[in-house]
């Protein structure tokens, strides 16, 4: 029933809303994954950061697709908490540890283990439209613990223009998306954000966006 | 199920159409067999675009009057989309530019009842007087003068230009009893996308000599007026079959299409040029982005269809 109106929900109303309302210029989309473990890893300004990757994927992959998502945020709620767990399908995350010794990635070493995809925004937060914030080191623990399985960085550029943090007008705009070659682990975990935050850079560099001095 | 207004000389018009993309991609055929180390790949995204274009634009015209104007509506989206995605904004404008896109629809229901006033005015004058006033509520005054400039000139090229294209729909189709608006439609975007393709392989073929280097090193004189010549040509072959104009009058017809075609594509050229990008969207692979291939129709949709309506309307 739930897996029924997700894939509804994303086929019909997502891949419609991301395709013809925002549109998105897509560079390297052979680089994405064909099937799970794996893990996407995206910078963040938006709520339709998440529409974006997901619609990327295939249809097929969308029962194994879960967005990492932190469960203060979007667990507050019922109707949120309904929403976040059985259509977009979120993994939720506690942003504090609560218990010493308690692992919070726990059960993202357990979809991972399962074969999942996972969307991961290492920002943490959206934060400022369209800025780039320093990288939290989670990713780089998963990495550790799941060598072989592929991360692949996407930056995202554009949605923080369509829709940015408290804001509820969303206004079209085409967004681009680059795709990066999948990175392997290296000997240890600040060598492997250095890896990361530099793939982020180069893809940036990429796109020719021209700003206004603000 | 089809399009009542559609007449003979229309339908074979559209089957001509892909008789030349056919005939396209004979020769591209042709071509690779004889170079076969040269790459082809960008000419053949081209061709392959084309038969999109081309199938998406006749199923647009023959399906009905609405879907028509429906589809001109969003090639305005489109197009006004690509545009303000490429140039910078100010995020403080997000409502104002939220009020540009509803002007869309808003123009093209004016086209729908067929109030020639109202179409004519409304971005021109309402929009040109609102949206200073809703950034003005905004209140931010650094850029204003430049982002209420580039908005406004967004809208005018790609929605009141382009909105032409779809008014020549709903002129009465007594004016026109060969072909009707869709005749003049088809007339006015095959000659002005002819006359585009034909300047670049005259300009291939002969092209030395360059009109605008500053913006387009590509232009050159010998493409411009190979471009002229075949278009001239064209519109007085196909007068008869699409249009009331006498060869004279398709004589004129050409010769604003094949200028204010050439104005039109350099005029985008100049724009990209000062953003710094190539090409203005990925949405057409081989061609770039949709204003890429509107470029032209921004230029020669109102001045054609002027010519029309002050002679005919």
């Amino acid at each position: 029933m739930y897996r029924l109106l997700r894939f509804l929900f994303f086929n019909l109303f997502v891949r419609f809303f991301v395709l013809v309302l925002l549109g998105l210029n897509v560079r390297h989309r052979q680089r994405l994954p064909a099937r799970g473990p794996a893990i996407l890893v995206a910078n963040h300004n938006s709520h339709l950061d998440t529409m974006v990757l997901m619609t990327l994927l295939s249809p097929r992959l969308l029962p194994q697709v879960q967005p990492v998502a932190a469960m203060d945020y979007f667990l507050r709620n019922r109707l949120l908490a309904w929403f976040a767990l059985k259509i977009v399908g979120i993994l939720p995350l506690k942003r504090q540890r609560q218990e010493p010794g308690e692992d919070p990635l726990a059960p993202v070493h357990q979809a991972l283990d399962q074969g999942r995809v996972l969307i991961f925004f290492p920002e943490g937060s959206r934060g400022e439209p369209e800025q780039l914030s320093d990288f939290k080191t989670g990713i780089a623990r998963l990495a550790e613990r799941h060598p072989a399985v592929p991360v692949i960085p996407v930056y995202l550029h554009g949605l923080g223009k369509a829709l940015p943090k408290g804001e509820a007008l969303f206004v079209p705009f085409f967004c681009d998306v680059f795709v990066g070659e999948a990175l392997g682990w290296v000997a240890d975990r600040k060598g492997y954000m250095t890896q990361l935050e530099n793939a982020f850079r180069n893809l940036a560099a990429e796109g020719d966006f021209s700003t206004w001095e603000m | 199920m089809l399009n009542p207004d559609l007449t003979p000389n229309l339908l074979w018009s559209l089957a001509g159409l892909y008789g030349l993309l056919l005939l396209a991609s004979l020769v591209l055929v042709v071509l690779r067999h004889r170079n076969p180390q040269r790459d082809f790949t960008e000419l053949s995204q081209r061709t392959r675009s084309w038969w999109v274009m081309v199938t998406v634009f006749s199923a647009a015209m023959l399906l009905s009057r609405t879907i028509s104007l429906v589809f001109f509506g969003f090639i305005s989206f489109l197009a006004l989309k690509e545009y303000l995605s490429i140039i910078p904004t100010r995020r403080s404008d997000r409502r104002v530019l939220f009020w540009a896109y509803i002007a869309i629809p808003v123009q093209y229901y004016w086209v729908a009842v067929g109030w020639y006033g109202m179409f004519i005015i409304f971005i021109p004058v309402y929009m040109f007087l609102f949206l200073p006033l809703r950034m003005v509520i905004i209140g931010e005054t650094k850029s204003f003068l430049r982002a209420l400039g580039t908005l406004h000139w967004g809208l005018m090229t790609t929605v009141f230009s382009i909105s032409h294209l779809a008014f020549l729909l709903v002129l009465p189709a007594a004016g026109n009893p060969v072909a009707g608006g869709a005749g003049l439609v088809l007339y006015l975007v095959f000659l002005t996308q002819f006359n585009d393709v034909a300047q670049y392989v005259w300009g291939k073929l002969l092209g030395s000599h360059m009109v605008i280097p500053k913006v387009s090193p590509n232009k050159t004189w010998e493409g411009f007026v190979g471009g002229l010549v075949t278009t001239v040509l064209l519109a007085v072959l196909l007068a008869p079959v699409l249009t009331p104009l006498q060869w004279p009058m398709a004589l004129v017809a050409a010769l604003i299409i094949a200028v204010s075609g050439f104005i039109g594509d350099v005029t985008i050229s100049a724009l990209k040029r000062d953003i710094g990008v190539k090409d203005s969207g990925s949405l057409l692979p081989g061609h770039g982005g949709i204003l890429d291939r509107i470029d032209s129709l921004t230029y020669t949709a109102p001045l054609f269809f002027h010519f029309i309506h002050y002679l005919y309307w």
